[in-house]
């Protein structure tokens, strides 16, 4: 059994308060940037309001894709060779609050598509890599659900996890290639402009509020998780 | 277990010396190929899986509207993945019952080695059933293949052996939870995009009849998947195993 005697200790548990006050501060700053992004930044003379799904776009993409899954991966790879269940613990929120940020990716860029591009998917090296990490973590939090044994959990999600982390380069890479070599009716995707002042500010502030957001669930998401164990070693005993 | 006076000199350290590696995995292998000959479950149904996939993919293709060499490498490559699942599914599956498999890793044998025969056992597997499907898939869709026989052959079997390493991991990973069979292609099916993707385009230039050329990003693709894979895979293998 992994659950060590230390997160049995009443005084390590974490505090279970009915609001939390850091998500609290975090819905509010996205509540507060969206407002921003709504009504107090110009709207695009090309993209028309569509632009605006960007503020909520962007920000969840790096939270998810690059945030997330980097500390998945990395949590993994510790988890392996330290075997310290916080790790997992990290794991296993990031896999979940990721899978969320990567959901609303994935819902949010067909709206600007359709608006923009006129379709609502296309088979773009990014989309496509995105829609293949999304279903690894979706395979992943599946395969976490389908082992009883805390122990055998952390240890089996764990080697998933770090072979997850070869595989992105793989996906990505592969993505890559099958759309340069069709070429064809493709529309491409536009070359970033260079943003305004007032809208490189609302993205920043939005970006800050996504992170803010990414890490006050990944809080949430963990001590759940640590009060989840310390239940069941208490009920092991 | 056959064999015994090879076994005679080893010491229990001795886990990792090469020959003893190879010997061991290739002795899992045997075992796991001589029950799979004896009782040929598994190989009967991927086979006639593959060979009806292969039947029923005809019946939804109009041969005015895609050419045969245009739809033939994504059937191909589709039918190879699900059968493939299908004998993967068994692989640690039957030494479940009877706990064979603590048996198995009571043996002197190392982690290491039980993992590269169980995948030789499986790349076996997979290209027998691939060796019947492949001529079904050319008779059925009248491909003419040509002098490229070869060049296929051996694409077929670069992508069987990422797909039987990476299979087989996660087929001992399924076997121990709830949903065994159920969840292995959830979980693998992501692992074969950079194999199957890469496989079918390789083979969709054989079949077209263009320069080989054409295929050499895909076939660099695939044979750096296999490298990396192989490898991460025997070194994660026994993390698999609970202690």
């Amino acid at each position: 059994m992994a659950t060590s005697a230390a997160t049995i200790t009443p005084g390590k548990m974490p505090e279970v308060k009915p609001v939390d006050g850091f998500l609290a501060l975090a819905l509010v700053a996205v509540l507060a940037v969206c407002v921003r992004a709504i009504w107090f930044t110009p709207v695009d003379a090309m993209l028309g309001a569509a632009q605006k799904i960007f503020y909520v776009h962007v920000p969840t993409a790096i939270m998810g894709l690059y945030v997330a899954c980097g500390l998945l991966a990395v949590s993994s790879i510790g988890y392996l060779w330290i075997k310290d269940e916080r790790l997992d613990r990290l794991a296993e929120a990031s896999a979940e609050v990721g899978l969320l940020f990567m959901g609303i990716v994935l819902a949010t860029g067909p709206v600007w598509a359709r608006t923009s591009w006129g379709t609502w998917w296309v088979w773009e090296a990014r989309i496509t890599s995105t829609l293949f990490l999304w279903l690894l973590v979706l395979g992943y939090l599946v395969l976490r659900g389908a082992v009883e044994s805390p122990e055998n959990r952390a240890r089996l999600s764990a080697v998933m996890g770090s072979l997850a982390a070869l595989l992105v380069p793989f996906i990505h890479l592969t993505v890559k290639l099958f759309r340069g070599m069709h070429p064809g009716p493709v529309v491409l995707k536009p070359e970033k402009p260079s943003l305004p002042p007032e809208m490189l500010a609302t993205f920043l502030m939005a970006l800050a509020a996504f992170a803010l957001l990414f890490f006050a669930l990944l809080r949430v998401r963990f001590r759940w998780a640590t009060l989840r164990d310390a239940r069941a070693a208490l009920e092991a005993a | 277990m056959s064999e015994p006076v090879s076994r005679a000199g080893r010491t229990v350290t001795a886990g990792h010396r090469a020959p003893a590696f190879v010997a061991d995995a290739l002795r899992i292998a045997g075992k796991d190929l001589r029950i799979e000959f004896r009782t040929r479950s598994a190989f009967l149904a991927a086979t006639v899986f593959a060979v009806l996939a292969v039947v029923i993919f005809r019946f939804t293709w109009d041969p005015t509207a895609i050419p045969a060499f245009d739809l033939a490498p994504g059937v191909l490559w589709v039918i190879f993945t699900f059968s493939g699942l299908l004998g993967l599914n068994r692989s640690f599956g039957l030494e479940l019952s009877d706990r064979a498999y603590d048996g198995l890793l009571a043996s002197q044998v190392s982690r290491e080695s039980i993992f590269v025969g169980k995948v030789l056992a499986n790349l076996v597997f997979v290209s027998g059933v691939q060796a019947l499907t492949l001529p079904a898939v050319a008779l059925f869709f009248d491909l003419h293949v040509g002098a490229a026989w070869g060049v296929l052959i051996g694409i077929v079997l670069c992508a069987s052996l990422g797909l039987a390493a990476v299979g087989t991991l996660f087929a001992a990973i399924a076997s121990n939870t709830r949903l065994a069979e159920l969840l292995l292609p959830m979980m693998t099916l992501p692992f074969f995009v950079p194999l199957v993707i890469p496989a079918a385009q390789t083979s969709a230039v054989i079949l077209r009849g263009q320069p080989l050329e054409d295929a050499m990003p895909w076939f660099k693709l695939l044979l750096a998947f296999d490298l990396v894979f192989v490898t991460a895979c025997i070194v994660v293998f026994p993390y698999t195993i609970e202690e």
